[in-house]
């Protein structure tokens, strides 16, 4: 048997996705910024994917900027307000990102660190969450942007993004440089509500291959009025936000994919539900990461004490089940996850972590599978570990 | 479908599939634990050394490891090196002699190598320590 619990690595490009992208790499070959009927077609078919991309998260269509993925959104909302103010000299500015955001933030904030901004990193609570209060203590009077994201990749967790967004409003009505607000939410668009006037954000990024499209599409949500600054210069494409011929089938895969996404499915969430009672059940000290409540519907993060994160992820690829880390051993800066580091500062709990990401695909057969196998692999490796109590010897 | 081969070497998958002397020995000669759970790798390795024809020879080797797939593999293959040596043979095993007999370790993971050979070396110290 084979059971991919990856989902929020990748996935498959759905059938209806590759049917409407298909066209776009061969007989729609043209480049949109032609004036002939090859160049007309392509640029047709992007108007309609970002009008679809804009219904999705009821923007306007103006509002979109397609990017080469979530990195390169996030790489664009971060530095591009943050840079202009250190371009232009106007003082030192101030951002706030969360301890738990994707390295695409994390990154582009510790860049921006070294180019003379001032960042502040919020530490999630114990569930693994962003208080809102910690966001607003944080504000200062150069603070330009905040970033939180809204689903963990790692943990699953859930931030209270409207909640951020709506604080941020308030403050930003008694100050003279308002502050924005942005979220990456490639990991919540299949299963959170994804209205940016419902989130209160100016600027939203989503990723394409989490979603059903294919990977190196994502976009930008960049609401009117928001001064973000382009990175990729070129031919002014994308409004002059984002320069380079379009991925004309990679704009319209995503314009399909947001289409097909349903929120109504409740089965992914049950199976989710029936995993993790499984697993705490049945193999003894083995812990949830992050809040059970304030959780998406497809993540589940398991540590089990003891034992190291990349053997048990080997020993599950040998019987033909694909889940991922937090541990260093599998990653080559063999640093252990930043944020199960910043949940609980316990480096081994950190190596003993293992996220298991399910897709609507996943059946709760594929699961009696992993659970008999998981068992059998948590107790191999207890009896070889020094740490382990007498009972697993 | 790629084959795991293409992260670690057969070697090293047959001794982390079926790893040899995993375990403790009854009074051990020497005990030799090194590494540290928070860095992800925890290695202990105990030896039994008996006299014969007057020489101090590893009669037995058990180890029990905390760590990936690469610090189980050593800990493993490091037990079969030993088993039978001398003590002052056992003491010439290096950690490239441990990655050669597993036919390569990934470059990121050659430090579980390092860690299996302070291992060997920690249990030698305690056994004389003893004796």
């Amino acid at each position: 048997m084979k059971v991919y619990l990856d989902y929020s690595a990748t996935g498959p490009v759905k059938k209806e996705v590759l049917d409407a992208m298909l066209p776009y790499l061969q007989n729609n070959f043209g480049n949109p910024s032609s004036i002939h009927e090859w160049g007309r077609s392509a640029r047709s078919a992007i108007d309609e994917a970002r009008i679809q991309v804009a219904n999705f998260l009821n923007a306007e269509a103006s509002e979109i900027i397609f990017t080469s993925g979530g990195t390169e959104a996030d790489n664009l909302a971060v530095k591009g307000m943050v840079l202009p103010f250190i371009y232009q000299g106007k003082g030192k500015p101030h951002l706030i990102v969360s301890q738990i955001e994707h390295h695409a933030v994390l990154n582009s904030a510790k860049t921006l660190e070294k180019s003379g901004a001032e960042v502040t990193y919020i530490k999630p609570n114990a569930d693994g969450i962003i208080e809102i209060d910690d966001v607003k203590k944080a504000i200062k009077e150069n603070t330009i942007l905040v970033s939180v994201m809204y689903v963990n990749n790692e943990i699953g967790t859930i931030n209270p993004i409207r909640e951020i967004g709506k604080m941020l409003e308030k403050q930003n009505q008694a100050r003279s440089q308002k502050i924005y607000f942005h979220t990456d939410a490639v990991q919540a668009a299949e299963y959170q509500n994804m209205n940016v006037d419902y989130l209160h954000v100016d600027l939203l990024t989503i990723s394409g291959h989490k979603i059903g499209a294919p990977k190196g599409i994502g976009c930008l949500y960049v609401k009117k009025g928001t001064p973000v600054m382009a990175m990729m210069h070129g031919g002014e494409h994308e409004l002059g936000k984002r320069s380079g011929t379009e991925n004309v089938a990679g704009i319209v895969a995503l314009g399909k994919a947001v289409e097909l996404i349903q929120k109504s499915d409740t089965k992914i969430q049950e199976i989710r539900d029936y995993f993790i009672d499984r697993v705490l059940k049945e193999i003894p000290e083995s812990e949830l990461n992050g809040s059970r409540e304030f959780r998406s519907p497809n993540n589940v993060n398991i540590y089990f004490k003891y034992v190291e994160g990349e053997s048990i992820l080997l020993n599950l690829d040998l019987v033909g089940i694909a889940a991922s880390s937090g541990s260093a051993c599998t990653s080559v800066s063999l640093k252990p996850s930043h944020v199960i580091m910043a949940v609980c500062s316990d480096a081994e709990r950190a190596h003993g972590s293992i996220r298991f990401t399910l897709g609507y695909d996943t059946t709760e057969k594929e699961i009696d599978y992993t659970m008999e196998n998981l068992i059998k692999i948590i107790a191999k490796l207890r009896k070889i570990s020094p740490l382990s109590p007498k009972e697993y010897k | 479908m790629k084959k795991i081969a293409s992260l670690y070497s057969d070697k090293v998958m047959d001794h982390f599939k079926n790893p040899h002397n995993m375990g403790e020995i009854k009074n051990p000669s020497g005990v030799g634990r090194v590494g540290n759970p928070v860095c992800g790798d925890l290695m202990e390795l105990q030896i039994k050394v008996e006299k014969k024809a007057g020489k101090d020879v590893i009669t037995e080797a058990k180890f029990q490891t905390f760590g990936c797939t690469a610090a189980i593999a050593t800990s493993s293959i490091l037990t079969d090196l030993i088993i039978g040596k001398t003590v002052e043979e056992a003491e010439k095993v290096t950690n490239s002699a441990v990655v050669d007999a597993l036919e390569g370790l990934p470059p990121v993971k050659r430090h579980c190598s390092v860690l299996a050979e302070e291992a060997l070396k920690k249990a030698i110290e305690d056994f004389r320590k003893k004796c």
